[in-house]
């Protein structure tokens, strides 16, 4: 496969993995993206007819992962533990049973804890030695969250990152940083926003954002993320 | 040290700005869920661990200048060289992943603890050292995180030891803990304070009692 790997010398110096991923479709990246598609069809044939891939339950992983496994599973765990008081305690105390008693089991969220905000604590979610995110209940990570920016400043300069999303903490809430270094995945439980009494629990959920449930949001916040999330994320 | 990950990042200089991305967006080449569903579908096959897959990722030395999923897939292609999976006679897939079986499959997951074959050494609110250096092998202590005193907060029962997992050494089950450091203990008392506390997921062997 050696004739695949001239562009493994890397991207024109200027590029981070970071700026790669959001200028894809500038001019000079256009023979990058054909050589990469070349590889991956060639590694695909490779594997079928070596008899390790049937390629058409490639389509329906994609498909699973682009419209039934995503963070509105992650949002009605959310939810459901602000309208009942004892599933949020189940949660606190055994988030994988919790979490499974929604139907939200599998790949990557085998092993879960939720920690949950407070006026006193916040909790933010990295790896900064990969990229383990609970995707069973949030499906494939961001690519920030993969991003060697992200995981290098999460753990020492929270509040700097937090303040890149628009979140701006008072100096006295504690910010408790759990690094994933292990198979243990992690989800936040969001501060329920006030004035939402009123709202049911599918509505409820509809607030919950991704980045709330990893940390670098708060519900109900005008944080940047979320705003980018409204105008964009729409489907 | 002749093991060498390149991603272990935590506490390094990276002035990069972070990008925020909408959550409908998860992919930014028609290529890259391809990678995604090889790298998943190629799991039950049997022909690599999680953790072999990832020390093949950390240990590639372009790693920094690679996308993620570019990183994914240039891990998939040096492991399928490596397990013989693309020579003339391919070891026989342990389960190959049919379009019917993906729901349950992903739905199933694979948990990684095990039984413990010993007494816990550490229990909550136990002062602990990690270990001062890294091991030369795939390992899931990141430097920053080395020789540092801090509180074991949570056990999680005994899981997969990735340090021999992915050297196809065996699963040799460890205790896993939180611990949990005050800021100043890992970077210093000189840099800026920030309110924080930071928790690696450590493994009994990476721990001293302190």
């Amino acid at each position: 496969m050696n004739e695949h790997h001239p562009n493994d010398a890397g991207p024109p110096a200027q590029h981070s993995p970071t700026e790669h991923s959001h200028a894809g479709h500038s001019h000079h990246e256009a023979p990058r993206a054909a050589a990469l598609e070349l590889r991956v069809r060639a590694l695909e044939q490779q594997l079928t007819a070596k008899g390790y891939i049937d390629p058409a339950a490639l389509d329906v992983l994609i498909d699973e992962y682009q419209t039934k496994i995503g963070p509105r599973n992650g949002a009605r765990v959310v939810a459901r533990a602000w309208c009942d008081a004892e599933f949020r305690r189940w949660l606190l105390s055994d988030a994988t049973a919790a979490i499974a008693s929604l139907g939200l089991t599998g790949r990557q969220g085998e092993h879960m804890v939720a920690v949950e905000n407070t006026p006193q604590v916040h909790n933010l979610v990295v790896c900064t030695l990969c990229s383990c995110y609970p995707w069973a209940v949030l499906g494939l990570p961001p690519t920030w969250y993969k991003s060697a920016p992200y995981r290098a400043r999460a753990v020492k300069d929270p509040r700097g990152v937090l303040r890149e999303f628009g979140v701006e903490l008072p100096p006295t809430t504690q910010i408790r940083i759990w690094d994933s270094t292990a198979e243990v995945r992690y989800l936040v439980l969001p501060q329920r926003p006030a004035g939402s009494e009123h709202l049911s629990e599918a509505q409820l959920a509809a607030l919950v954002t991704r980045d709330s449930m990893i940390g670098t949001g708060l519900v109900g916040s005008t944080a940047l993320g979320d705003a980018t999330d409204a105008i964009d994320g729409a489907p | 040290m002749s093991y060498r990950s390149y991603a272990d990042l935590g506490g390094q200089s990276v002035r990069d700005p972070i990008v925020p991305e909408p959550e409908g967006e998860l992919f930014h080449a028609p290529w890259e869920p391809r990678v995604m569903a090889l790298v998943v579908a190629m799991g039950p096959t049997g022909m690599s661990n999680i953790d072999m897959n990832r020390a093949a990722r950390e240990t590639l030395p372009n790693y920094r200048e690679l996308s993620y999923y570019e990183i994914w897939l240039a891990a998939l292609e040096k492991l399928a060289q490596e397990k013989g999976v693309l020579s003339d006679s391919p070891p026989a897939p342990k389960l190959v992943l049919r379009a019917d079986l993906v729901a349950p499959v992903i739905r199933q997951g694979s948990p990684f603890a095990r039984a413990p074959t010993a007494h816990a050494r550490y229990a909550p609110g136990d002062r602990v050292r990690t270990i001062t250096a890294q091991p030369d092998n795939h390992t899931r202590l990141p430097a920053y995180a080395c020789g540092k005193v801090g509180t074991v907060e949570r056990m999680h029962g005994a899981h997969v030891f990735p340090d021999t997992n992915a050297h196809g050494l065996g699963e040799s089950p460890q205790w896993l803990y939180t611990v949990a450091f005050e800021e100043a203990e890992l970077w210093g008392a000189r840099q800026p304070r920030q309110g924080s506390i930071i928790s690696v997921d450590a493994f009994e062997p990476y721990l001293e009692p302190a």
